[in-house]
Order: structure tokens, then C-alpha cells, then sequence
């Protein structure tokens, strides 16, 4: 495995009872790079970062991250080493506020995580770096507020800065930007470019004027099996993507040109 | 000053006085060291959201170990109470790591299965008096310079260990560990994507549980000077989540009240009514869960939060 490659997996594959959810994927992220992975619903991009976050275990195939293979740990671990993701359906802790959500993300690495003696204010700490995520989701208005409190849109935002928190070396994002009005769409493109100057990101996305403006490489997926990938130009022209996509090979994929 | 520590200061003026008014110290101390065990048990319940239908094995076993050595090995006071904590965390290591696996009603089951097991061996073996339990626990002293023959002096003591255990048990919840306790009982996958190792932390919760549910059985066996059968009996298990439920579950001072409520029932209806006094509180206990749901603090507090 060449050390600009930090994930890859080889005939990774997940059957639920039968039915092939992800067939034989290999895919290869480059160190560095914001990878995209598209496709219509239910073709199985959820069930691969199942798979890759070890919340699922693969049928067959093997899952190599930082030239060590993953495939057999447990989530935790698999989060511990720096991969590390958000949830599609909004995931953040409902009855804690806004700070403290983000906190969590934050104080594994304070290392007092099991001192039980310790008084709560010894995180305060950790303040000024949640407080810095906030403000790059535009949440800091709301820190003090309770989560379950918060609209939708606000709620992913910050799932994604819980997310950063944990300072992942590679970020796995299941569509950021689902259900969020325009502005919010904008800034949370822009917070992923700017995370990804230090990071890797693999995203599942489906606003394809996000995946044009920011994605280095694109992968599709289709019924489980991965039908194209490369730049968005290539991946654009390809007439399976087109066709799988608008159901015809005439029309044009969506979204900004690169 | 806030209304919560005028709250406080009063019911700890009351408590004080308990002795010179003339309530009967030896039942408040009961009393005291029930609400110790439905708050040790209430850090597991309400804080964690883990259900234990066998926390009577670590209270009685605590209460037997210290009981036994302070009778046949004439252990001093202090070292006695000491051991009975020390086997409870053990057992609670032993319990919680086979339990903490298994979520709701199987988590439940387990903790009541090696709760039996706990109960048998003490029915059992030859140094827990069988069916007679251990009689004659002597008091001793508090390191051989307080004697604590006199009611007022235990119940001093055992008033100490209550807001010992009390503040201990809110420094926990609001501790770094608390937080992330926090958040695996409000999103145990969330937590776990950040890397959190549940199992660790529910592990940690239960043994503290286990701990001071320990510490609180020893102090009773030595402030009532008996261990029974019943303090390890599946039905102390059942009693103590009842109190909990009563007075309010994730709540710091409801188990208290709950268990308050329950042991004055019990004193006072059991000359009355005799073998009644289950079904009445078994009666009260239905009424709480069907008029108020978040239990006799739990309310209170939601009924100020609305105002
Ligand atoms: N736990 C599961 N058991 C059975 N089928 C599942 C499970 N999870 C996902 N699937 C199925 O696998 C397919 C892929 O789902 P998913 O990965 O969520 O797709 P996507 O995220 O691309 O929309 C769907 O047909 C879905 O119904
Ligand atoms: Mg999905």
C-alpha cells in the first residue's frame, strides 16, 4: 500500500440474507484528497461506511487504512486510529447543549475520559477549541442552547463539527448537506474544503453542484458495484452514469462543470 | 441565596436535629443507609440507563462480609466496613463484566440470575448463619476514637456517610466520565463513532454502583447490628428500584425520598396492617407510576423548569 493511498478496500462485499447490498468494491482514497461517493438511493454508499466504521461486518473482502488492515477491528478502535464519521440521519446527543455535543468529540483526547473524580469544569479547557468549531458551522450563536432544540439543518451542521472534533485523519461524511436550505449548503461545501486542507475526506453527497465545485475524485455506485470513477468530467461523460442518473444515456449529469 | 440551597440548608438542619426532637435514631439510620443503596443504585439506573434486578447481591454480600468479620475475626470498624466495600466491587466487576454485554431486559435477567446465585451461596454457606443470618454485629468505634455504642453518635456517623455518598454521587455525574456516561445513554452509536469504548464506561458505572450499593449494606449491618437473608433477597433488589422509581430516576435527591417513603411505610403500616403493608405499598407504588411518571422529584423539578 504506497503511502499517498490511505484507505483502500479489496472485494469488499456485504449480502444481507441474500440480497448483495455492496458487491466486490475496490476503492482507492488518496492522502489528502476530498473523495465523492454518488449513486441513487439504497445503492448501498450507507452499508459501505457501515462496513468501513466496522458498524457492520463485511460479508468477505478486506478494509486496509493507514497500511494496516481494519477488517477485523471493532468501531471504536477503527474511530481511535482516526477514521472517524458522521451519520446520515442526524446524529447528535439530543439533551446535551450545543457545546457539550461538540465537547464529546473533543475530550478523549483530554485523557480524563474515566476520571469520575474530577469536576466537569476541568473541560472548560477544551472551550475555546469548540468554540472556534462552532463558529466555523456557524453555530455559535447557539452553544448554550439544548440540541434537540435546534432546526434540522442546524442539527447536521453540528453533527459535522462533533465530527471534526474527534480530529480524524480521515472524515467520512454521509451527505453533510441533506436537507439543508441553500446559505447552508454553501457554508458547510466550504467547511469541508477547508477541513480537508489538513485531512481526507470520503463523502457521500448528493447535491451534485457540491460534488462538481469541491470532489477530486468521484466513485459511483450502483446496486452495490462500483460502475465509474474518476474526475467529475470523466465520471460525467461516462453513459452508464448518465443513464443510471436520468434513465437515459442523452442527457447530462447535473450540476456545475469542473 | 438559591432556593436549592436554602432547600438544602433546611433539610440538613432537620437532619441534624433528628436526635434532639426525638425521632428514633436507630430507624433514621435505616432509613439513611436505604436512601444510600436506592442512590448508589440510581447512578446505574437514571444516569447510565441500565435496569439491575440484582443489586441486592452486592448490598447483602457487603453486609455479610463486614458483618461476619467484625463477629468471627473481630475486625475493628473501620477495616470491617472497608473489606465489605472491597467485595463488592469485586462482585460487581465479576456481575457487570458478564452483564454489561446485553442491553435491556437481557442485561436485567443476567444481573437477576447472578444476583440468585449470590443469595444461595449466602444461604448456604457455613459462615452466613443460614436462615438465622448474623446476630450481634458489634458497633465498635470510629478508629478506636469514637465509640459508636450511643444511637446518636452512629447516626452522626451514617448522616456523614449520606452526604458523603451524596456529593460523591454528583461529583460523578458531573465529572468528565459523567459526560461521556451522558452521552452514551443519549446515543450510544454516536458515541462510539467518536471513538468511545461503551463498554468500558458502563463497566466503570456499574462497579461504582456495585460499590457504594456495597458500602451502604456494611454500614447498615453495623448500625443495626444484624445481616439477614433478606438484605441479599431478590426482593431488596426489587425494593430498591421501587424507591428509585418513586422519588424520581436521574434525579440526585429523589432515590432519597423514595427511599424515605418506603421504609417509614414499612415501619409504620407493619405494626398496623402486618403482611399488608407490601400490597399497600405495592398500591402507592402503582399510583406514582400512573399520576407521575418522572416520580416525586422528578415532577417537582419538571414543575419548576416549567414556570
Ligand atoms: N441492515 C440491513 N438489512 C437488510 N437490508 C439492508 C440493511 N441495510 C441496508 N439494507 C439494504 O441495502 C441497500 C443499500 O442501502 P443503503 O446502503 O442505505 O443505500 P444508500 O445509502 O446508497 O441509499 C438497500 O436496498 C437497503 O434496503
Ligand atoms: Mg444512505
Amino acid at each position: 500500500m504506497p503511502d499517498d493511498i490511505i484507505l483502500e478496500t479489496r472485494g469488499l462485499t456485504k449480502e444481507f440474507k441474500g440480497f448483495v447490498a455492496v458487491s466486490d468494491v475496490d476503492l482507492v482514497v488518496r492522502r489528502g484528497q476530498i473523495h465523492a461517493l454518488i449513486g441513487p438511493n439504497g445503492a448501498g454508499k450507507t452499508t459501505f461506511f457501515n462496513l468501513l466504521t466496522k458498524f457492520l461486518a463485511p460479508t468477505r473482502g478486506r478494509i486496509l487504512y493507514a497500511g494496516a488492515d481494519i477488517t477485523d477491528l471493532k468501531p471504536a478502535a477503527v474511530a481511535r486510529r482516526g477514521l472517524v464519521r458522521s451519520f446520515q440521519m442526524s446524529a447528535v446527543f439530543p439533551h446535551l447543549t450545543v457545546i457539550e455535543n461538540v465537547r464529546v468529540g473533543l475530550q478523549r483526547r483530554v485523557g480524563t475520559s474515566f476520571h469520575f473524580w474530577r469536576p466537569a469544569a476541568s473541560l472548560a479547557v477544551l472551550d475555546t477549541r469548540a468554540h472556534e468549531l462552532l463558529e466555523a458551522v456557524g453555530l455559535a450563536p447557539y452553544a448554550r442552547m439544548v440540541a434537540v432544540e435546534l432546526p434540522y439543518g442546524r442539527k447536521r451542521a453540528l453533527e459535522i463539527a462533533t465530527t471534526l472534533a474527534a480530529d480524524p485523519a480521515l472524515l467520512l461524511l454521509d451527505e453533510p448537506t441533506q436537507g439543508m436550505g441553500h446559505e447552508d449548503v454553501d457554508r458547510v461545501a466550504e467547511l469541508i474544503r477547508i477541513a480537508a486542507r489538513e485531512r481526507t475526506v470520503l463523502m457521500v453527497e448528493h447535491n451534485m453542484n457540491v460534488v462538481a465545485r469541491i470532489a477530486d475524485t468521484i466513485t459511483v455506485l450502483q446496486r452495490g458495484q462500483v460502475i465509474a470513477a474518476g474526475s467529475y468530467a470523466e465520471v460525467a461523460r461516462n453513459p452508464q452514469v448518465v443513464e443510471a442518473y436520468m434513465g437515459s444515456s442523452t442527457a447530462a449529469l447535473g450540476g456545475a462543470p469542473a | 441565596m438559591r432556593p436549592a440551597t436554602i432547600g438544602y440548608g433546611l433539610a440538613l438542619a432537620a437532619a441534624l436535629a433528628v436526635p434532639a426532637v426525638g425521632v428514633y435514631p436507630v430507624f433514621m439510620m435505616k432509613l439513611l443507609c436505604f436512601a444510600m443503596f436506592a442512590c448508589a443504585f440510581n447512578l446505574l439506573l437514571g444516569f447510565t440507563g441500565m435496569l439491575s434486578f440484582g443489586h441486592a447481591a452486592f448490598f447483602g454480600a457487603a453486609a455479610y462480609a463486614t458483618g461476619w468479620l467484625a463477629t468471627a475475626r473481630g475486625w475493628g470498624t473501620l477495616p470491617a466496613l472497608g473489606a465489605g466495600v472491597v467485595v463488592a466491587a469485586t462482585l460487581g466487576t465479576a456481575v457487570g463484566a458478564l452483564a454489561i454485554r446485553r442491553r435491556g431486559i437481557y442485561f436485567a435477567m443476567i444481573t437477576m440470575a447472578l444476583a440468585q446465585l449470590v443469595y444461595f451461596v449466602c444461604l448456604e454457606a457455613p459462615f452466613t448463619g443460614g436462615e438465622n443470618g448474623l446476630q450481634g454485629v458489634p458497633r465498635g468505634s470510629l478508629a478506636g476514637l469514637v465509640p459508636l455504642r450511643s444511637d446518636v453518635a452512629m447516626y452522626y456517623v451514617v448522616l456523614g456517610a449520606f452526604v458523603g455518598m451524596y456529593l460523591l454521587i454528583r461529583r460523578i455525574v458531573h465529572s468528565p466520565f459523567g459526560q461521556v456516561l451522558k452521552a452514551i445513554r443519549e446515543n450510544e452509536a454516536r458515541a462510539v463513532s467518536l471513538g468511545y469504548e461503551i463498554d468500558r464506561y458502563k463497566l466503570l458505572a456499574f462497579v461504582l454502583s456495585a460499590t457504594l450499593s456495597g458500602f451502604a449494606g456494611a454500614l447498615k449491618a453495623v448500625v443495626l447490628g444484624f445481616v439477614t437473608l433478606s438484605d441479599v433477597l431478590q426482593a431488596n433488589s426489587g425494593e430498591v428500584i421501587l424507591m428509585t422509581l418513586l422519588g424520581g430516576t436521574g434525579t440526585f435527591l429523589g432515590p432519597a425520598v423514595g427511599a424515605g417513603l418506603v421504609v417509614t411505610l414499612q415501619e409504620y403500616l407493619s405494626d398496623l396492617v402486618g403482611g399488608w403493608v407490601t400490597v399497600i405499598i405495592g398500591a402507592v407504588f402503582v399510583a406514582c407510576v400512573l399520576l407521575f411518571r418522572r416520580g416525586i422529584v422528578g415532577e417537582l423539578l419538571a414543575l419548576r423548569a416549567r414556570r
